[in-house]
């Protein structure tokens, strides 16, 4: 089964890639008031079952995919 | 009679590149400092302290540290820490320290996005402790900072914390913050007192031809502690 993890930096977390993107943004004229940079990670999970593939993703990403003081995360399975 | 020597071990990952530098200083202060490779599950017998130095553990990838972590070494490092072990983590090696959860916070990329490669003068917050105790309160130091990722973190609730412990050791001088720390904190103590991260490579100074040898007072107490460790046990 393949799944997406999408990772985020929290709230309030300063993001100076953001910043330094929703910056350019402007400057090509887009009127845009915010930008936030997180990461994308696709995964090939050796399991077809949902519930053990989300078991084991929250725990990947509880262990090593996100740093959970700055980083929320968010799952989406890809059904095969 | 000339002093024991204490036996700090210098870890090397692959992509570390402090590692010549810290062996160099620690052994020119009166240790031994031995370099030992990352997949090793325990540490040498007589360890006394233990360095983890700077450099790009697994090329920073994910982030700073994430990897590093999980290395064979490291549990020893945990269980020679949770027994009141001293253990020093240096740029790359503060990182995999937050990231292991030895030390409170977490090192982001620098406010300004880019790398910083300069003297910064610091300042001295407590001198009571194993990495300080050479120095005089409030001393200020100037020590080399190199590093992309120095920007600490910590949420207010963490911050206040760690303020009212006395944990937040080592900061930036007023107005010389490199890389926009929250608190200006340029280095931290764990709870326990005996771990220590801090993000200025006190290796790189510890000789006045280089510039400033005002990290020879960190490295120096450290191997003091060291060996003050290696007499108790006696």
């Amino acid at each position: 089964m393949r799944a997406t993890v999408l990772v985020r930096p929290k709230p309030g977390i300063l993001d100076p890639q953001g910043q330094a993107v929703e910056s350019s943004l402007r400057h090509l004229g887009f009127k845009v008031s915010d930008a936030r940079i997180g990461r994308l990670v696709d995964v090939d999970l050796a399991t077809d079952d949902k519930a053990e593939a989300l078991a084991q993703l929250e725990r990947m990403c509880e262990q090593l995919l996100t740093n959970p003081l700055i980083e929320s995360y968010e799952i989406e399975l890809e059904h095969a | 009679m000339s002093e024991p020597r204490p036996v700090i071990p210098v870890v090397v990952w692959p992509g570390s590149n402090d590692d010549r530098d810290a062996q160099l200083a620690l052994e020119r202060l009166g240790a031994e400092a031995p370099r030992i490779w990352h997949t090793n599950e325990e540490l040498p017998r007589e360890t006394a302290a233990v360095v983890l130095p700077g450099g790009f553990s697994y090329g920073d990838y994910l982030r700073c540290g994430a990897i590093a972590r999980f290395s064979p070494v490291l549990r020893a490092v945990e269980a020679f820490a949770a027994d009141g072990g001293l253990v020093l983590g240096i740029c790359n090696g503060f990182q995999i320290l937050t990231e292991a959860g030895l030390l409170p916070g977490v090192l982001r990329p620098n406010a300004s996005l880019s790398f910083v490669c300069r003297d910064v003068p610091l300042r001295v917050e407590r001198t009571d402790t194993p990495f300080t105790s050479r120095c005089v309160e409030g001393q200020a130091l100037t020590i080399p900072v190199k590093h992309g990722d120095g920007c600490w973190f910590a949420d207010d609730a963490l911050l206040g914390e760690l303020e009212a412990n006395g944990q937040l050791m080592l900061r930036y001088a007023p107005g010389a913050n490199p890389n926009g720390a929250v608190a200006d904190v340029a280095g931290v103590l764990s709870a326990d007192g005996n771990v220590f991260g801090l993000m200025p490579h006190p290796e790189h100074a510890v000789d006045s031809l280089l510039g400033s040898d005002d990290g020879a007072l960190i490295l120096g107490s450290l191997v003091d502690a060291a060996r003050s460790s290696l007499t108790a046990a006696v």
